[in-house]
């Protein structure tokens, strides 16, 4: 879908340029801005959070990018992304993701678009947790694989997630503490990369994917991940889990490494690996 | 005693799935938490160091805001000495330490003023320097931050 492609960069390149310029380093509290995931949008790793992503408050805006690499037994990720934060209150986002399997020498790149609005709160300071709903709609370039494991669909499928997040001040021995909780209704294999759909099933499940950090200070968190999968193909496709350390330096910078255990994918049992990934706020 | 219940019981916030067979030992942790939340504000304010170390931090926030182009600009008319008290008197109270806040309520100081959640958020930033600079500890500079974020919606844009 180009029209829709291009409707996107179209909405970005307005929004961007309507935006007074007040431009974000000093809207949120450090370590709390949260990362960017891998299908672009801002988070955990994993795990899409309903926090957006990047330091801005309600008055201003913030753009980040992302670049993320998975290497596991038999499979890397490379993700790259862009996204922009309007108001606190509304995140789009770009990201390319190319997935190489390493034996066959073959790749499969996938374009993720998304969007996700914030219908409430304030992940540190709101009584309740901060709630935001969003979506990725992804574009499969590269089909052939999807289509010889068995996808319904190769082209393009579209995930819907609701998210809460909070952060408790001092909550664990004084040290801050945070937890996600994503629903997100999907119908992508390997997030997409193997299509959309399959044999076993092929409508929409909602999944369930959840997070937990503690801010060792205000600029090292540790965490654990977990993102439920379905399994549409019968491959055995397995759920994802993670643990974590970031380093946000100060608000422009932030890295992370994480050590993920993909389980099965496309047939290849125990893919454990290292995530690194490098996320700034460009402004 | 007291305090390792506090510290449990902080673990359920940070939990997200609960099991019904744990439900009997949450009600215990619960119980010790109403327990804490008559110790641990004393215990909070004599953490920090009692009145020494609650003053060195409003110096240091003073300090922090006459650096601060943006944020000194809402306390250009302000009488820094009558702040100074006020804060010192409003930090040992919310605390638990032992004093009465005799100054103006959140709403009346900040009314007026329209501060905006970037400022806001950049004046916590100061104020956790202040605390830095003040020597305070990690874990303690975040209970203080957890009980001055109740007061967030009383300055915020009025």
């Amino acid at each position: 879908m180009p029209n829709l492609r291009w409707f996107y960069y179209w909405l970005v390149l307005t929004l961007l340029s309507s935006a007074p310029l007040t431009f974000a380093q000093d809207g949120k509290l450090i370590g709390t801005a949260g990362l960017v995931q891998l299908e672009g949008s801002g988070g955990g790793g994993l795990v899409p959070w309903a926090t957006l992503s990047g330091y801005d408050s309600r008055d201003q805006m913030s753009v980040s990018a992302v670049v993320t690499n998975v290497d596991v037994d038999d499979y890397r990720l490379n993700v790259l992304g862009i996204s922009a934060s309007f108001y606190d209150r509304l995140e789009l986002s770009v990201a390319q993701q190319r997935f190489d399997l390493k034996d066959a020498g073959v790749s499969i790149k996938q374009n993720i678009y998304g969007a996700k609005y914030r219908l409430y709160g304030d992940v540190v300071y709101s009584h309740w947790p901060q709630i935001s709903f969003g979506l990725q709609h992804k574009q499969l370039t590269d089909q052939a694989i999807a289509s010889a494991v068995g996808a319904v669909k190769t082209a393009s499928g579209t995930d819907f997630y609701l998210a809460a997040t909070k952060v408790h001040l001092g909550a664990v021995g004084g040290y801050n503490a945070l937890w996600n909780v994503t629903a997100r209704a999907t119908k992508a294999n390997e997030m997409g990369l193997l299509g959309y759909g399959g044999l076993e099933n092929n409508s929409y499940q909602v999944m369930l994917e959840v997070s937990a950090g503690i801010l060792l200070s205000r600029y090292v968190a540790i965490g654990i991940e977990y993102r439920q999968k379905p399994d549409n193909l019968g491959l055995g496709e397995d759920d994802w889990r993670d643990i974590f350390v970031s380093y946000m330096p100060n608000k422009a910078f932030s890295v992370t490494l994480a050590w993920a255990n993909l389980g099965k994918i496309a047939g290849a049992d125990g893919q454990d690996g290292l995530y690194l990934s490098l996320s700034g706020q460009l402004w | 005693m007291a305090r390792m219940a506090c510290t449990f019981h902080s673990v359920d916030n940070f939990g997200d799935k609960m099991k019904p067979q744990l439900l009997t030992l949450l009600a215990l942790i619960f119980m010790s938490l109403v327990a804490c939340s008559n110790t641990s504000n004393d215990s909070l304010y004599r953490q920090l160091g009692g009145q020494v170390k609650v003053e060195q931090v409003v110096d240091n926030f003073i300090r922090e805001i006459e650096f601060d182009v943006a944020i000194f600009a809402y306390f250009k008319d302000s009488d820094v000495e009558r702040f100074h008290e006020k804060l010192v008197e409003h930090l040992c109270q919310l605390t638990g330490g032992p004093c009465e806040y005799s100054g103006d309520t959140m709403e009346q100081v900040h009314g007026g003023m329209n501060i905006s959640e970037a400022d806001f958020n950049r004046g916590v930033d100061l104020f956790i320097n202040a605390m830095t600079k003040a020597d305070i500890p990690h874990p303690q500079q975040n209970k203080v931050l957890a009980i001055l974020a109740k007061t967030r919606k009383d300055i915020l844009y009025l």
